[in-house]
């Protein structure tokens, strides 16, 4: 009976990362960012039915970048999260704090132990009325959790984003501005000009009653930033 | 995998949380026998519903009384729940179990429309409900029983449709106006007499709020306007443009007026 190959701990992981990495910078970003009335998630999406964005609860939003088919599924489970836990306690006991924790745990989950781990980084963010109390969570492929404030970017060239965003971000923007400065960040890492129906645009507004997720659908985009 | 329905859900993963278990007692099934019927009049049952159909899309009202036997058990109780922007549902029967149906039914139609990013057709969401309804059926053999009226303004034919219910999860459309719980013969004969096709809005009102008016007159268990609390029926409207309440003060202001012209009257049948 042959032995099975012996592969060291460090080396299987790292492929896996590497593989899982590979994934996710083959597609395009996702920017999400604090502006005046609320939180902007931005993406570079040709699709217009299937989306990356999603309302999950009254106050939580969900974004997904990386293989379509593993973050909706991800974005499925977390709305049953949300849904399960507001209605077994109250609307407001659910929060993104909690279902970004239960996302990291399933992504580390599935990355130490299934063979193919998930090609997707996730967001979930959660507004609040008084700003500094926000929350963005962004989640890696193999349950890394960090939380960020004033804007991230996820996906294909997050990095190069940030950087640009880096310089020209100010908090309390006007939703203009910050959709002008997501277009321009995009545009910028892919050095070409982005057509408004590529973008999928949604906000978690302040100034809504109960469910504060919102779309801005094309004609609202072109008649807020001139076409 | 579950579909996109959060009550298969529920039922599937985690049925402790539905009350849909049997009620037993020393190992026998709780059916008609004389402690059962003793217990079932210390449950709250809430009482008078209706829809009808007018110009602009559908209204759905209720009075807010619960009572247990021959008891008041609540004065404040809500009986009419926005399920999403163009629908509604109003419940008698055991109040426990008809709240907490119209609660997952709210989470229920909020559930698919996240999952599937679209709403429910009309017809699908009272299609939804009555299967909802046909789970409570075990309950409602040994007395919890649960009578919604589903509402709401259909975008695709644009009219207001009603449906009505039975314990089973039949489901009938109503063209007119339906009322149902244990004041809904006296406000159907209300309506009856009164109901026309195309009312405007402020006649419509009206006349819903009449009907629970006499529905409250002729049953016990049907509250009617308590001018001393200030507790006043509740009536939503389902319009093309979305659902809306009707305040309390036009309400109140409806009943006043209705109150002293039906005085009025009175006195002169006495001449």
């Amino acid at each position: 009976m042959p032995l099975p190959y012996y592969v060291s701990p460090e080396q299987m992981m790292q492929d896996k990362a590497e593989y899982a990495q590979k994934g996710i910078s083959k597609g395009r970003s996702i920017i999400v960012l604090e502006y005046q009335d609320g939180i902007l998630f931005f993406a570079d999406n040709p699709s217009s039915s299937l989306n990356k964005i999603s309302e999950v609860y009254d106050r939580i939003a969900f974004a997904g970048a990386g293989k379509y088919s593993e973050f909706e599924s991800l974005r499925k489970a977390g709305i049953r999260h949300a849904d399960l836990k507001g209605y077994a306690y109250s609307r407001e006991d659910v929060t993104a704090k909690s279902l970004a924790n239960a996302y990291s745990q399933s992504l580390g989950t599935i990355f130490s132990q299934e063979i193919k781990p998930l090609e997707v980084e996730i967001l979930v963010a959660e507004i609040h009325d008084s700003p500094d109390k926000n929350e963005i969570y962004r989640i890696l492929y193999d349950g890394n959790i960090s939380d960020e404030k004033g804007y991230t970017v996820i996906g294909g060239r997050a990095d190069a984003i940030k950087i640009f965003l880096k310089e020209r971000y100010s908090s309390n923007m006007p939703l203009k501005d910050a959709l002008k400065l997501s277009i321009e960040a995009l545009e910028s890492a892919v050095n070409m000009k982005l057509a408004q129906e590529n973008m999928e645009v949604a906000v978690l507004d302040r100034n809504k009653n109960r469910r504060k997720f919102r779309r801005i659908k094309i004609d609202e985009l072109t008649a807020i930033i001139g076409s | 995998m579950w579909n996109s329905s959060f009550y298969d859900f529920l039922t599937s993963q985690y049925p402790n949380m539905l009350s849909q278990s049997v009620l037993k007692y020393d190992g026998e099934i709780l059916t008609n026998n004389a402690s059962h019927n003793e217990s079932i009049k210390n449950i709250p049952f809430g009482t008078t519903i209706l829809a009808m159909k007018y110009r602009d899309g559908v209204i759905i009202a209720g009075d807010r009384m619960a009572t247990e036997g021959y008891q008041v058990a609540a004065r404040r109780v809500e009986k009419v729940y926005r399920c999403d922007d163009y629908s509604a549902i109003a419940i008698s029967g055991a109040a426990g179990a008809c709240i907490e149906m119209a609660r997952l039914f709210q989470i229920e139609l909020e559930h698919y429309e996240k999952l599937e990013g679209m709403h429910l057709t009309l017809d699908g969401k009272a299609n939804k409900l009555s299967l909802m309804l046909r789970g409570n059926l075990p309950l409602a053999m040994q007395g919890l029983i649960v009578i919604p009226i589903f509402a709401g303004y259909d975008l695709s034919k644009n009219e207001g449709r009603i449906y009505k219910y039975d314990i089973t999860g039949g489901r009938y459309e109503e063209t007119e106006y339906y009322s149902t719980g244990s004041g809904g013969k006296d406000a159907r004969s209300t309506l009856k007499k009164l109901y026309s096709a195309d009312m405007p809005e402020d006649k419509a009102i009206s006349l819903a709020l009449e009907a629970l008016y006499d529905a409250a007159e002729e049953d016990i268990g049907t509250g009617g306007p308590d001018m001393i609390r200030g507790i006043y029926p509740t009536l939503k409207m389902i319009r093309k443009t979305g659902i809306a309440d009707l305040d309390e003060e036009t309400i109140e202001t409806v009943y006043k007026r209705m109150i002293a012209n039906r005085q009025k009257s009175h006195k002169k049948e006495k001449l």
